[in-house]
């Protein structure tokens, strides 16, 4: 096995390993918090099916960002589609021939859309740097952090779109090199194609794993944990109590 | 008039350019000692108080879901940068909700995330947005907390629902523990305490006003309208902002509250040992105080062996009934389980009037031209009746069904979108009278356009703080103060006690 091929099969397994850990903490983390009082943001729905339809909403359409600014809106949502369809794309490389979903991934239309999404990717990350340099606002509020995760983003975004339409790399000795991995098949790791491209790609998706868990980026899974948009709007019918307001020992009792 | 410029009232509203320190100025007065000690705080700043703030930060991320939640997941889209009305007044940027949270959030980062104690450790905190608290800090967090009306409306374009008022709330709380508090809130929450109410009106004196109540409006209808206080075997307990016991315009709201439940036959009760709905230890985000002020009222509706429980117009206390009572003071297993527990007072009225239990001449009151003005806890942190947004329609049905003159302000200014009168949160002090004015800017904007196309000259609002603030605010905007006033001062003009008795 070739050294590059060793450090990426190692630096993937620890990246892999925080981020799965480090996400999995924090959900643990945020189900455990009691929230001790009511607060939906309201109006809010009165069952939970309706709490279940607003997130639906707010992580399929962005709904609140439409309601205040249609320009965060339109490259947020497009930076957030395109990355789906790209993660379609990439399912090839972690999934068995046999697998199941194959079908779906085959799709004409999702290879398609996942090819050009790279382009509206980064369409959409300009965008919301643009926004970070322009708007004198939002650049108030930005951190060196914060552009840095764009341009991060933007790199895997270019450095992928390289990959599939100038300098084309050696695909089916990538997808064994990882399909080693994802199968754990420890003996017989295949290796891994050395473009430099390539390298880089890895390298900046190992670095983004990283940085996920200790990151803004646990807005993903924190979305569903909001109460404001999560809690079901009945406190006059359900008695809630949770945390201080079921438990008058502890502590602190903030509002 | 005043010593600051009052904003220009614009065609179109118009998102300012930031002007870093515009408010820094520009903060509310700090208790005295003994109205700190008087709620469980610490009577001055304690010499440990950076590491008992960091430490409170830690516990109470532990304790609340919000505060874990909103402090981690911020992302700096921005998109609430515009939507308070104290950034659009002030153009302060610490006033953007964004970067108030992040006054909190960057200590918050520094202490409890990897990411800013490795970035601390190499002396670049900010390169993370994280920062150490120090003196300055927390000057801030004095200022800018204190200058936030915990409206909620950012929370409503937050992608994610982030709150800023849980952030607000939580920084007084920090700031409380280690021996700052402000002046106004922490003052009244002591007479509430004590006395009951946040006036420090005793029971003779609620008593006497009662009765001089009772005179009046016989004087002017020729009716025996009761204001009864301490009546046991009642069967609904009003629970009312004290302000309606004697403020300009709130207390013909109240008389507006008697004659309904006079012509409805219902009998009802004021408690001098709860005569208070307002309970501003939400506003200093501190859950024993909260808890201690509203079991006052289970208290009394037991002891005075009420069925119902009702309250009167006021916003952040319909909050605080509406979603902490049945959590803080229930379960309500003591009372009628066929009424809604508690009950808004427009929730009763808008009943009886559906019910055609109230005798109304609209006419009388056709030299009004109303606006309605959606109270920030009443539109974005409660419900009146069975549907979401009957916050919203419930009000607007009365104003209709006892006036022929109503015109909404702007879609954008109003429902859930409304902007806050600018005086809520524990802000209603003459200390703060520069923001206030400033931060009333947006609704005032909106309201100049109902006035100049419809001719408005009434704005009904359902809370105590806005109408007190209204009353201050409008004059800087060259509008007659005396336009404020309450809804129910609207059905007590068209309620027709004489026919149907
Ligand atoms: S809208 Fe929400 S996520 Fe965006 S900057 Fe404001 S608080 Fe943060
Ligand atoms: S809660 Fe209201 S006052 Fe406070 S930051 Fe949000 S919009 Fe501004």
């Amino acid at each position: 096995m070739s050294s590059v091929t060793m450090l990426y099969a190692v630096l993937l397994y620890v990246a892999f390993a925080v981020l799965l850990i480090g996400v999995v903490r924090k959900i643990v983390i945020y189900a455990r918090t009691p929230q001790p009082l009511k607060i939906p943001t309201t109006p809010a729905p009165v069952t939970k099916a309706g709490v279940a339809w607003r997130i639906a909403k707010e992580v399929t359409v962005f709904e609140s960002l439409f309601k205040s600014s249609k320009w965060t809106w339109i490259f947020g949502w497009m930076f957030h589609l395109s990355l789906l369809l790209a993660f379609f794309r990439h399912l090839r490389y972690a999934l068995s021939p046999e697998s199941f979903i194959w079908p779906i991934i085959n799709l004409e239309l999702v290879q398609a859309l996942g090819k050009y999404a790279g382009f509206a990717m980064v369409v959409g990350l300009l965008g919301l740097i643009g926004r970070r340099i322009f708007v004198d606002r939002v650049r108030y509020i930005t951190s060196p952090s914060d552009h840095l995760m764009l341009l991060l983003i933007i790199g895997i975004a270019t450095t992928g779109l390289l990959m599939t339409f100038v300098e084309r790399i050696d695909v089916i000795m990538l997808k064994s090199f990882l399909l080693s991995l994802v199968y754990f098949d420890w003996n017989n790791i295949q290796a891994m194609p050395t473009d430099t491209i390539l390298m880089i790609h890895l390298g900046l998706v190992i670095t983004l794993m990283f940085i996920f868990p200790i990151s803004k980026l646990l807005h993903a899974p924190g979305v569903f944990f909001s109460p404001t948009r999560n809690q079901v709007d009945n406190p006059r019918e359900h008695r809630h109590i949770q945390g201080w307001t079921a438990d008058d020992s502890a502590t602190s009792k903030p509002v | 008039m005043a010593d600051f410029d009052v904003p220009v009232l614009k065609e179109y509203p118009v998102i300012p350019v930031i002007q870093p320190g515009s408010m820094a100025h520009l903060s509310p007065f700090k208790s005295k000692p003994d109205h700190n000690t008087g709620i469980g705080f610490p009577g001055e700043l304690v010499d440990d108080w950076h590491d008992k703030a960091i430490a409170k930060i830690g516990d109470m991320v532990k304790n609340s879901r919000a505060l874990q939640v909103f402090l981690d997941i911020c992302v700096k889209c921005g998109a609430c940068t515009d939507k308070c009305h104290y950034y659009l007044g002030t153009s302060d940027p610490k006033n953007m909700p964004v970067a108030r949270q992040d006054l909190l959030r960057k200590v918050y980062r520094r202490h409890y995330t990897f990411a800013g104690k490795f970035f601390g450790a190499l002396g670049i905190p900010g390169f993370v947005g994280a920062a150490d608290l120090t003196k300055e800090v927390l000057d801030d967090w004095y200022t800018y907390f204190h200058q936030c009306s915990q409206c909620r409306r950012c929370s409503v374009f937050c992608p994610y629902g982030i709150d800023t008022a849980e952030i607000s709330m939580a920084a007084r709380e920090i700031m409380d523990t280690i021996g700052i508090g402000s002046k106004y809130n922490n003052e009244i929450i002591v007479k509430a305490h004590k006395i009951g109410n946040n006036l420090g009106l005793p029971e003779p004196a609620l008593v006497n006003t009662m009765e001089g109540l009772e005179e009046d409006v016989k004087d002017e209808t020729g009716i025996d309208v009761k204001f009864p206080v301490d009546v046991k075997g009642a069967d609904v307990l009003l629970i009312t902002p004290s302000a309606d016991f004697f403020a300009e315009p709130h207390i013909d709201g109240l008389i507006g509250y008697a004659k309904v439940f006079h012509q409805a036959g219902i009998s009802w009760t004021l408690s001098s040992y709860a005569s208070e709905a307002a309970n501003f230890s939400m506003f200093i985000g501190s859950g024993d105080n909260l808890k201690k002020q509203a079991m006052r009222i289970r208290d009394a509706a037991i002891d005075l062996g009420v069925k119902r429980i009702v309250a009167g117009e006021c916003g952040h206390a319909w909050r605080v009934a509406y979603n902490f009572w049945n959590t803080l003071i229930g379960p309500f297993d003591f009372l009628d389980p066929n009424y809604p527990i508690p009950q808004h007072i427009c929730e009763l009225t808008h009943d009886l009037i559906a019910r055609g239990a109230l005798k109304i001449d609209k006419e009388a009151n056709d030299h009004r031209i109303i606006t309605f003005h959606d109270s920030c806890n009443v539109s974005r942190a409660s419900r009146m009746g069975n549907i979401p947004g009957g916050q919203f329609s419930i009000p607007r049905d009365i104003i209709k069904s006892v006036a022929n003159n109503f015109h909404d302000m702007a879609p954008e200014t109003i429902h859930e979108n409304t902007f806050c009168c600018g005086g809520g949160g524990g802000l209603l002090t003459d200390d703060l009278v520069e923001l206030r004015v400033k931060g009333a800017m947006p609704r005032m904007e909106a309201l100049k356009h109902v006035i100049d196309d419809h001719g408005v000259n009434y704005l009904t609002a359902i809370c105590a703080i806005c109408k007190s603030q209204f009353s201050k605010v409008l004059p800087y905007y060259d509008f007659p103060m005396d336009m404020i006033g309450s809804l129910h001062q609207l059905v007590s003009t068209a309620i027709q006690l004489g026919e149907k008795d």
